[in-house]
């Protein structure tokens, strides 16, 4: 357990600083973002898609390879989809004349 | 050198996201955050599969798979996300969350296929037991990148089903301890896993993930419609954790990054949503609102009375000749997609010198800023929509309130009756104003699944019917008045 701490100090502190980067940007949103901000914050954590293409590109054999396929589809299911829609929620909002 | 052009490209990816979340939380900046992060993303994804090289610098392969799936993904994503309806969204939201789940999950799968099979190898050797050599921390992150990721998959097909009314809510007796109980399952499943003390390692891994997705099923399917952005917006930060597994598995910052912001982000937007509804996170979680309002539907049902109905004509005239009216717009609009003649009426009336204001509670249709998004489809001016706190103020000097398809969040019984599951969650007082002209399909109760005494007060007028239809019968009847 000391152990484990100790070799990925570096990416603990990366996730206990981001941790409190995502509270502060999130915390004074007006009600009205909410939607379109779930939506984005969607589309973000599709970056496992990155996971996804690394154990693909690693594929030996077959089984594998067929869960990764599906894996990066999945992965850019959420990635496009998630922005495409975002962007289609945030159009409405461009100032009116 | 490739190696450190990747690491330069996942830094900026990093701060593409960090800058993206942050402009998405205004509006005059927001649709630009999201083009900058889906830049970044863009970016990191075709970094990692060219410049990609592992321990030993290998390139990654089947790259032809590789751009297959991308090329499969993003139409389908892209046609999927452009063809929805503005009222499905929500639904939409769910479903490529769920995606993300999936993908986490399978991930881990891989992973642990490709640890059994070079370390059973290995371990034949040896005649030991492999998975007391593999490092815990490695089998801990696969185990928990996949129990996150299966539930969020399931608990949002779940949630998906729910929106799209495929899938009814559902709860049995003694849930809340059933759940408890799973999830006591699946950790302790987990421990015994990481440990390596049994010899089914392999059998107890897929036991997990079944019991994962079974466990993301049963958490989502008592909780009520109307919870359901509370749980999406969970959800999401589940994916997000699951993401940034990921990223501890592969020591990739990027993943990291992305994964842990939208996981604490998302966190603090579900319990800002919860806040609201003016109900606790723990509170929605057990699925009390389900099985709560099965019982108080029953006892609330002393809420009948009679009920005065109006015709369009009638409704027509009152609006008329009113000074103010006000809008309240709840999920019943977007389900009959009659936003842009709901604008068509704002703009009649105010020809004719009524003054037309939306009041815009935090919750109404299933998404908080549900409606403000499918207004803004209609072109309503932005400073028409009024948020609940200020308009709430307004109503005693309204003449006229129209509420079109909504029903939970102008339900008196939230301030009066504490029994009502929706007890406590701040309400638009429209009983206020003079005359409520409520235009609904039918009697049927809203979300919550509870009856509202509103519609049986003496001002309260009922105006039934689609609303796309009523609202144009309203303003052809308008136009006829001359």
């Amino acid at each position: 357990m000391l152990e484990f701490i100790n070799n990925n100090l570096q990416l603990i502190y990366l996730i206990i600083l981001m941790i409190f980067v995502g509270i502060e940007l999130i915390g004074h949103v007006p009600s009205v973002l909410h939607t379109p901000l779930m939506s984005g914050a969607n589309a973000i954590h599709g970056v496992v898609i990155i996971g996804s293409i690394i154990v693909m590109g690693q594929a030996h054999e077959i089984v594998s390879l067929i869960l990764g396929f599906f894996a990066v589809v999945l992965g850019t299911l959420n990635v496009v989809g998630g922005f495409v829609v975002t962007d289609r929620m945030l159009e409405m909002f461009k100032k009116k004349k | 050198m490739q190696q450190y052009i990747l690491q330069i490209i996942y830094l900026i990816g990093s701060v593409t996201f960090i800058l993206g979340l942050k402009y998405l939380g205004n509006p005059s900046t927001a649709r630009k955050g999201n083009l900058i992060a889906a830049f970044g993303m863009g970016l990191a994804i075709f970094g990692t599969i060219f410049l990609y090289t592992d321990s030993n610098g290998e390139h990654l392969g089947n790259l032809g798979f590789i751009f297959g799936a991308l090329l499969v993904g993003t139409v389908v994503g892209w046609l999927a996300a452009k063809k929805v309806q503005m009222t499905a969204m929500p639904e939409m939201v769910s479903l490529f969350n769920g995606m993300g789940g999936a993908c986490a999950m399978l991930i881990s799968i891989i992973e642990f296929r490709h640890l059994t099979s070079t370390h059973t190898a290995d371990a034949m050797a040896d005649g030991v037991n492999f998975f007391s050599q593999i490092p815990k921390g490695f089998l801990f992150t696969i185990i928990i990148g996949m129990v996150i990721g299966s539930v969020s998959f399931s608990g949002s097909m779940i949630a998906w089903g729910k929106l799209s009314g495929n899938v009814k809510d559902k709860s049995f007796g003694k849930q809340q301890f059933i759940n408890i109980g799973l999830l006591a399952v699946i950790l302790g499943l987990a421990y015994w896993d990481i440990m390596g003390e049994s010899a089914n390692t392999i059998t107890i891994f897929y036991a997990i993930l079944a019991l994962s997705l079974l466990y993301g099923i049963l958490f989502v399917l008592p909780i009520g419609g109307a919870d359901m952005p509370v749980v999406i917006s969970l959800l999401n930060s589940f994916t997000g954790v699951a993401a940034a597994c990921g990223g501890f598995l592969y020591d990739n910052k990027v993943m990291l990054v992305g994964g842990i912001l939208v996981g604490s982000a998302g966190t603090l937007l579900t319990i800002v949503m919860c806040n609201a509804m003016n109900r606790s996170l723990l509170n929605v979680l057990i699925g009390n609102f389900g099985g709560g309002s099965a019982a108080a539907s029953g006892a609330s049902a002393g809420a009948t009375g009679t009920i005065k109905e109006v015709t369009a004509s009638d409704a027509a005239i009152l609006m008329k000749y009113a000074k103010k009216v006000v809008i309240v717009p709840g999920y019943g609009l977007a389900v009959a997609q009659a936003q842009h003649v709901v604008h068509d009426l704002e703009l009649l009336l105010e020809s004719e010198g009524v003054e037309v204001k939306y009041a815009i509670h935090p919750v109404a249709g299933r998404m908080p800023g549900h409606m403000n998004v499918l207004l803004a489809e209609s072109n309503v001016a932005y400073d028409k929509l009024v948020e609940m706190e200020e308009i709430n103020a307004e109503f005693s000097t309204t003449d006229v309130v129209l509420v079109v398809g909504a029903n939970d969040v102008v339900n008196p019984a939230a301030k009066t009756d504490p029994s009502s599951p929706i007890y406590g969650m701040p309400i638009l007082d429209v009983e206020n104003a003079h005359h409520v002209i409520v235009n609904k399909r039918s009697m049927k109760a809203g979300y919550a699944g509870i009856e509202n005494e509103l519609f049986y007060k003496p001002k309260t007028s009922m105006l039934f019917g689609d609303a796309k239809k009523a609202l144009n019968e309203l303003v052809s009847e308008i136009k006829a008045l001359g």
